[in-house]
């Protein structure tokens, strides 16, 4: 990576250290985002604080001076926070935002040793260094509305006041903090909390310095009513005051969530009486240890030799009389029982949550949406289903660029959407679930959709659709996939350079995904991605085509058949098809695409299997028989030798043999090439004649 | 004691220096294919196994013999016999694989036997004799005569070092002169 020797201790500090910076900044974003869509907390806060904090940390260690300076402006005004100096209103929070924006462009610059702009970060760290001097201002003042003191009579026991308290904007402007008064109110007794949020208008009516929330404290305490009023005594003039004493013992409403005060930060934070729930879902800490991926790596390919080793154990277990030896039986069994776990708990290990891509994404946004001049937010769920992580590096390409798509085509400039009645803010959904062993990912938006007279228009176009044909909406969505289709008016910077939806379509195909689109005109486009929870193993059937065994992975079929010699109709040069409850399937000789000799070629007395792939349709694929159903471990027959048309992979069974897997997509057209050995004599000779003298050996 | 030190540094340096320092000896393990005695390199060979049944490979070249498990690595199988493109080989029990490490690729190669380790020094290493033959017979290194035997040094970057889309497309190329030759 750089110059210095690999065995050199600070180099690989260094390096381990920008592996943690990578790390705290994913945190950092997440909780930033937490903290922006109101879910936060003051744990949220904190964990932001030391997220900063430990880049700081390192970043001092290493005499990167440039990070020091940002990351401790950053710091003070998150400790300022803390501290309740600072509130967390939208301003600040997006402050914080385009703060962590530029410290992770910082980091990135020393990481890269590259050096940015002199003024790289200025005018942030005076915008922080402003609000810093701000809070300073503010907080002796509204300190004193604790100290006054009245007397009035004493009531004692303890009592239930329901206090109404909505500021007007002039008591902000006053620099009364309402959250002081809220902490003094709680040095009288238990406090619950419930916000009005009622009043709040919608982004682009907010003027930052108005006050738009309202409280409703319910009080238990012994002190007097005047106690209260006390706490109020300056600001009442700039607020609506209302304390009210309901029945004794009436039951606080199940809806209000008992918020600490010390957590309830002015307009923002105050949300967090609503939604309390995030702050326990989130685990405040892991425990956890850094392992090198080669290290696990080299853990999964062990296990799976000993699932190999114990499946051949098993089969032979089989052999042996059972009452002749029932210990070594049972320790077969207890190996089989304990081999699967070992398997499942290391292929856990590698199961990371698509998290670490998501949170990537709302920075996308906010960059690509400021550069477009559009409003666009983007909300995520199901950021913790867990997925292998080989799949999850190779997800953030066409994520991105999923994204950058529904953010420059799909959503409009705020203008056309109010004028289409939408909200001027645009919405992109992204959403990670796990059904039936396989990962679903959906990226949508709320924006134009599909045009699909102009898609159709363009394809016909580019000679990609022929003129006259009729092609159904979903067909027509599709189109959208082939290679260099772009439907953008101009091609911009951001999208439309070439490197179109075809390119993702072939990222996610080789992950073993599929990618679908749904759209309708006007109101959006939804994308969704299928991928497999994990590459290294793959559920498939096993079958025998002659002498050989094949695996084809179970995800592609769709059923298996002996079909009725009334189903099989000849096609003039392209083989048979089966008819197949209305629907004609070309049937394609798996013993002829691989040469195989000594399997079945009558489909009538072989096996068909209607498999179904993205590109080739639907299928029936001969083969002699079903051996079985099993997991197997995929390995790759790339590391010593070439790519194989129709082959996805190897895999070892449990005799100890190796079996291909079958690349269902390819396996048509190499069905319509011309078999090799047939053109000219002297490939006869090569393919044809030796292989004659094997058979005979054999 | 000073001759005495002189000789045991004489005979370490022998031993321990590389192989391509010139003076020194280059060691080779040396197969059978029918009566022809090769040699390869003993630094690329990582083991040495008897034949086992392998899965074939579709559509391959015919010298590919297919894939071996080898402790869960998949091993591609050479016939050497056909890639030198003189027949096949009809493996029994009593052949033998040579498992070699070609650049980061481990494949074996299904000989005859295998018969002896030699030592020899670089410089008894002849030019193969231009016979006419295409140049894609650069898997010959060179010949070698050791007492009244001759052997054929095979190099494996010669084998393996084009694109194996090369070595496709040359192979039956080859066969067909060798056998028309």
């Amino acid at each position: 990576m750089n110059s210095e020797g690999e065995g050199y201790p600070l180099a690989q500090f260094r390096k381990t250290y920008f592996e943690e910076c990578t790390e705290l900044l994913d945190a950092l974003q997440s909780n930033l985002d937490m903290l922006s869509n109101g879910s936060g907390d003051a744990e949220t806060l904190h964990a932001i604080f030391r997220s900063v904090h430990s880049i700081k940390g390192g970043a001092g260690a290493f005499g990167f001076a440039g990070l020091v300076t940002f990351s401790h402006v950053f710091e003070s005004l998150l400790d300022a926070m803390r501290e309740q100096k600072v509130s967390a209103v939208p301003e600040i929070v997006q402050l914080l935002l385009r703060a962590s924006d530029a410290l992770a462009d910082i980091v990135n610059a020393a990481r890269s040793e590259q050096s940015l702009d002199a003024g790289f970060g200025a005018e942030i760290v005076a915008a922080m260094e402003e609000v810093l001097a701000g809070a300073a201002d503010a907080q002796p003042e509204a300190a004193e509305a604790a100290t006054a003191v009245t007397a009035e009579p004493e009531v004692t026991g303890e009592r239930r006041y329901r206090i109404a308290f909505t500021p007007h904007s002039e008591m902000l402007q006053k620099a009364n903090e309402p959250l002081l008064l809220v902490r003094q109110l709680r040095r009288l007794g238990g406090v619950s909390v419930e916000v009005d949020t009622s009043r709040i208008p919608l982004l682009a009516a907010l003027d930052p310095e108005a006050a738009y929330l309202g409280w409703t404290f319910t009080l238990d305490t012994g002190a007097p009513q005047s106690a209260i009023h006390e706490v109020f005594e300056f600001v009442e003039d700039d607020c609506d005051l209302l304390v009210t004493l309901p029945e004794a013992g009436m039951p606080v409403a199940a809806a209000t969530v008992t918020a600490t005060p010390e957590f309830v930060a002015e307009p923002a934070a105050a949300s967090v009486a609503k939604t309390a729930e995030p702050a326990a879902a989130v685990p405040v800490a892991t425990q956890s240890i850094r392992v090198d991926v080669d290290k696990v790596d080299r853990l999964v390919n062990l296990v799976g030799e000993l699932v190999i080793t114990q499946a051949m154990l098993t089969e032979q277990g089989t052999l042996l009389p059972a009452d002749h030896y029932p210990a070594l039986i049972q320790g077969i069994e207890a190996l089989a029982q304990s081999a699967r776990e070992l398997q499942e708990s290391v292929m856990a290990i590698r199961a990371q949550p698509v998290k670490s891509v998501f949170a990537r994404m709302p920075r996308v946004v906010r960059d690509l949406a400021a550069t477009l001049g559009k409003e666009v937010r983007i909300v995520t769920a199901g950021e913790m289903t867990e997925i292998d992580k080989t799949v999850i590096e190779q997800l953030n390409d066409p994520l991105t660029h999923m994204i950058r798509n529904a953010l420059d085509h799909g959503i409009e400039g705020p203008d056309a959407r109010v004028a289409a009645g939408k909200p001027r803010q645009g919405t992109i959904h992204l959403s990670a679930a796990q059904r039936s062993g396989r990962i679903v990912i959906e990226v949508s938006d709320d924006g134009r959709g599909i045009n699909r007279e102009k898609v159709l228009a363009k394809a016909q176009d580019r000679g990609l659709v022929p003129p006259g044909a009729s092609l159904s909406e979903e067909e027509i969505d599709n189109l959208i996939f082939l290679p260099s289709f772009s439907t953008a008016d101009v091609v911009s910077n951001i999208s439309g350079r070439g490197v179109g939806m075809d390119v993702v379509k072939r990222n996610v195909q080789s992950l073993g995904g599929r990618i679908t689109v749904h759209s309708r005109f006007g109101a959006g486009s939804r994308f969704t991605l299928s991928l497999p929870l994990t590459l290294a193993v793959v559920d498939g059937m096993v079958v025998s085509v002659g002498k050989e065994t094949f695996i084809i992975p179970l995800t592609a079929i769709i059923e298996s058949l002996r079909p009725r010699a009334a189903d099989i109709h000849p096609v003039i040069g392209r083989g048979n098809v089966l008819a197949l409850r209305g629907e004609y399937l070309p049937l394609i000789p798996l013993h002829k695409c691989f040469e195989v000799e000594g399997a079945i070629s009558d489909p009538c007395s072989g096996i068909v299997i209607v498999v179904q792939s993205e590109s080739a349709g639907r299928v029936g694929v001969m083969v002699d028989e079903l051996l079985g159903q099993q997991q197997v471990v995929v390995k790759s027959l790339e590391a010593n030798y070439d790519p194989v048309d129709g082959i996805s992979g190897a895999t070892i069974l449990g005799n100890g043999r190796v079996a291909l897997i079958l690349d269902i997509a390819r396996l048509r057209e190499i069905d319509a090439e011309p078999r090799p050995e047939k053109p000219s004599p002297i490939q006869q000779f090569a393919t044809s004649e030796p292989r004659e003298e094997i058979t005979h050996a054999a | 004691m000073q001759p005495d030190q002189t000789s045991i540094a004489g005979f370490a340096q022998d031993d321990l220096d590389p192989p391509a320092g010139g003076e020194n000896r280059q060691q080779f393990i040396t197969f059978t294919l029918g009566a022809e005695e090769y040699g390869i390199d003993i630094m690329v060979v990582r083991e040495i196994k008897g034949w086992t049944d392998t899965t074939m490979i579709p559509n391959a070249p015919v010298h590919v013999r297919g894939v071996i498990n080898l402790r869960g690595v998949i091993v591609p199988i050479f016939d050497l016999r056909a890639r030198f493109g003189v027949g096949l080989t009809v493996p029994t029990s009593m052949h033998v694989v040579i498992i070699v490490a070609a650049g980061t690729r481990t494949v074996g190669l299904l000989v005859d036997t295998v018969s002896d380790i030699i030592s020899i020094d670089p410089k008894a290493i002849r030019p193969v004799p231009e016979m006419g033959l295409p140049t894609e017979d650069q898997f010959l290194e060179g010949l070698v005569a050791i007492e009244n035997r001759m052997v054929t040094l095979v190099s494996l970057a010669g084998l393996f070092g084009k694109s194996a889309d090369a070595t496709k497309r040359h192979f039956k190329g080859d066969l067909a002169t060798s056998k028309a030759a």
